[in-house]
């Protein structure tokens, strides 16, 4: 699965993308999202806030329930603003 | 069909409005909106756009599918630029063309709401020694609550 990231969770994150197999355990948005928060401090850190965390799946916004499948491509980032 | 381009590239509004015209005599009315770089205070160095490649020609062709679903349109543009940009320079055009006004101006409307709160973009500032990432407006979001109805 490839995780990518925007904004300022890419910058906490440090890095723009990252590929990564996943345990049977994570199964919707929300569990990636308390996955790779214990993935490091700066995981943690840009995902803390989860009501500031945007999640799109195959390029199309989901909601955090949304279940995923092992070769999704995966964004996630803060609440856009562009215009 | 709408046309929808992300790009790094200024845009010229009248040739923008004579393509959508062009070859349409039908059109009784053109409704064009421009987003530029603001300087409230005259602290900004410039402005950095980062977008999602992919996903934000996706998205604003979404947006404007949805548009031409809901208005009989004869014509839609859009035109988001990404990268820096400096005070007053352009960032996004709109144009929406059809038989009658009222559908190019709500079109218009309904298409700057839903590319505010949905096209995977991000500003950053750049003031004097500084940068800081636009935080998104919750106005933003309850705009999109009156094309619900």
């Amino acid at each position: 699965m490839i995780v990518k990231y925007f904004s300022w969770i890419r910058e906490n994150i440090g890095q723009a993308e990252e590929t990564l197999s996943l345990p049977d355990t994570v199964k919707t948005v929300a569990d990636l999202l308390d996955y790779l928060s214990k993935s490091s401090e700066g995981h943690a850190a840009a995902l803390d806030v989860r009501g500031l965390v945007r999640v799109a799946v195959n390029q199309i916004h989901v909601q955090h329930d949304h279940a995923l499948s092992a070769d999704d491509e995966i964004a996630i980032f803060p609440p856009v603003t562009g215009g | 069909m709408a046309y929808v381009s992300v790009q790094t590239d200024d845009f010229d509004l009248n040739a923008e409005v004579a393509c959508i015209r062009a070859g349409n005599q039908d059109i009784g009315a053109v409704v064009s909106f421009i987003g530029t770089v603001r300087d409230i205070d005259g602290s900004l160095r410039s402005m950095t756009l980062e977008h999602y490649p992919g996903m934000t020609e996706q998205e604003l062709e979404r947006i404007a599918n949805e548009a031409e679903k809901r208005w009989p349109l004869i014509g839609c543009r859009i035109i988001h630029r990404f990268g820096t940009l400096k005070p007053a320079d352009n960032i996004v055009l709109v144009i929406t063309a059809s038989r009658h006004r009222s559908a190019a101006f709500e079109a218009a409307d309904f298409l700057m709401d839903f590319l505010k709160s949905n096209a995977p973009f991000w500003k950053k500032e750049t003031t004097a020694g500084k940068e800081q990432w636009v935080e998104a407006k919750a106005a933003d979001e309850q705009a999109l609550e009156r094309w619900n109805s």
